[in-house]
């Protein structure tokens, strides 16, 4: 089995960082940010954050992926 | 028309609906076992997309969620943290797995345990931990069923006669459909759903509060310790908070019927672009925590939390609006039923059944033993449904503490040479032991850590310890083992 390299790695740890082990950091109601507890916000802002993350990890694992046209999925 | 005929007659117009678009969608083809379960193998990325994504967002996304921000408060968080991690996961071992599935013809989670083990027991008694936590699964569904019932009748029409009509429709669904048809019927849930929440998510706050900000502000100076870990529960703090979301991000593609769907794509590359992408798709769920947090305002004394999306949507919307949003719920419950039944009906007729019991069966008489299946494994969910009175959540929690205990097995078998059998089969029945006395015996979580998490850790331990002691015979993805999973698929395809 073709195992992942560490780069891809490493960018798939920052979200279980983020939203997973340093919980006891950002659960709290204040500051509110855009009307949401802190807590609300730091979660919800990592929905977005975490493709991104996903993104660098992608370009890592499938080289040259950005250049293939995209193929349309079959219609079954 | 009063209120409740107008809820009920639109809730099952949408119904109707959506079980004629699933039968139209099978009706062109024969249906043997890989075209009932697998599709033929042949579901473009559409229909991929469809499975994996529209699957994820069950009856508990649309009221489970909901009832535990109302009940429990901040402890819900576990579900929007986990919701990205798990693509994070699958980004790493869902293209391997697919790799696998491709090159040996998988079609079932038990599969891969054979081709990767070699051994027959062990993927039957993965087969029989798959269907076993797939149980409480579909009695969420029927449960979700149920109150939907209860709400949009407005109490006349009682829980436990609505699960009975929702166990004849979804059993008839699944024998019809099959993978295909349910396919197809997630376009329209899936539709419906996403515009529901969108629209109670962001209106229910607005006309009772002016908006989500405000309805944060009322609940911080009514309810502080509401918005923070534990909530209003006494033990589901920080460590609660981390070992849940590990558990269900790192383990949630072990659900068998997940697990299966990757076997549907076409590549292992969308997968993976897939796996960027899926974290966008929950944005739902935090709108449906919304509605929850703004029932323990509004309407402060329900009984059940569970019923705080439909009870808010009734006091907010007119009576055709709670029968879209009942619709949409009642069709996503028969949809994500009618998955989770295929795949634990296959696994039983496939894996447990004919290799232990009928090692000459034909494909045909296969078939025919996982529809029964479909019949027992509903009635089972029905009976546990009408009986027991756990909350949504709590019925997740409780599947995926069982099937979590597949994860080592997997993992260790895609990144390990020196994984044993006997590891494995040891590693998953310590799990399954230790997660089954602490919850029967009340001690979940136990010393503020999930029962479940508890369980996964001690298996990994005895499956490195057992590995470690014991020869390797089966050092990697054997062709010879794949002969037996190969031969069924070939005789069917």
């Amino acid at each position: 089995m073709k195992r992942p390299c560490l780069g891809a790695i490493l960018l798939g740890l920052i979200p279980f960082a983020a939203t997973c082990f340093s919980v006891s950091l950002w659960d709290r109601v204040y500051p509110m940010i855009l009307g949401l507890p802190f807590n609300f916000f730091w979660l919800i802002s990592w929905l977005l954050l975490t493709p991104l993350c996903m993104w660098g990890a992608y370009r890592l694992e499938e080289p040259g992926a950005a250049e293939v046209p995209r193929k349309k999925g079959r219609a079954d | 028309m009063t209120p409740h005929v107008t809820a009920l007659a639109i809730i099952s117009g949408i119904v109707v609906v959506g079980s004629l678009i699933g039968f139209l969608a099978r009706s062109h083809r024969t249906m043997d076992l890989e075209q009932w379960t697998v599709g033929g193998r042949g579901f473009g990325l559409v229909l991929v997309w469809l499975l994996m994504a529209g699957e994820i967002y069950t009856t508990f996304t649309f009221l489970g969620a909901s009832g535990w921000a109302y009940s429990r408060g901040a402890p819900i968080l576990y579900n929007l943290g986990q919701a990205p991690l798990i693509y994070v996961t699958s980004f790493y071992i869902l293209p391997l797995i697919w790799e696998v599935g491709r090159r040996h013809k998988l079609q079932t989670q038990a599969d891969f345990f054979q081709v990767r083990f070699g051994s027959t027991f062990l993927a039957a008694f993965v087969a029989l931990v798959g269907v076993v936590s797939l149980i409480p699964y579909v009695q969420l569904q029927l449960t979700g069923l149920g109150l939907i019932a209860e709400v949009a009748s407005f109490g006349r029409i009682n829980r436990a006669p609505a699960m009975i009509v929702a166990f004849g429709l979804v059993a008839a669904f699944v024998f019809v459909s099959g993978v295909r048809g349910v396919a197809w019927v997630s376009i329209v849930k899936d539709l419906l759903l996403l515009s529901a929440a969108l629209v109670i998510g962001i209106a229910v706050p607005h006309i009772h509060f002016g908006g989500i900000g405000p309805m944060f502000a009322a609940l911080a100076h009514a309810k502080p310790s509401h918005l923070v870990m534990p909530g209003a529960t006494k033990n589901l703090g920080h460590s609660w908070y981390v070992s849940t979301v590990l558990l269900t991000s790192l383990t949630f593609y072990m659900w068998p019927h997940y697990f299966a769907a990757s076997f549907t794509a076409r590549s292992g590359k969308i997968l993976r672009r897939n796996a960027v992408l899926m974290p966008l798709y929950s944005i739902t769920t935090p709108l449906m925590l919304f509605v929850g947090l703004s029932a323990v305002l509004v309407l402060p004394n329900l009984n059940n939390g569970d019923l705080s999306l439909l009870a808010m949507v009734r006091k907010t919307f007119p009576a055709w609006f709670l029968g879209i949003v009942g619709g949409a719920g009642a069709l996503t419950a028969m949809v994500a039923a009618a998955i989770q039944l295929l795949t634990g009906a296959t696994l039983y007729a496939k894996n447990l059944f004919r290799p232990i019991l009928a090692p000459g069966m034909s494909d045909h008489r296969v078939a025919s033993i996982a529809k029964v299946m479909v019949l027992v494994l509903t009635f089972g969910a029905l009976v546990l449904a009408i009986y027991s009175s756990l909350t949504l959540v709590s019925l997740l929690l409780l599947g995926s503490a069982g099937i979590a205990q597949l994860f080592p097995g997997v993992v260790l078998g895609l990144f390990s040479k020196r994984v044993t059998t006997s590891g494995v089969f040891a590693g998953i029945a310590t799990g399954i032991v230790i997660a089954l006395l602490l919850m029967l015996t009340g001690r979940d979580p136990y010393h503020g850590v999930n029962a479940g998490f508890v369980a996964l850790c001690s298996n990994f331990a005895v499956t490195a310890v057992i590995s470690l002691l014991t020869r390797v015979r089966v050092s990697s993805f054997d062709e010879r083992n794949a002969d037996i999973a190969a031969s069924h698929a070939e005789s069917t395809g």
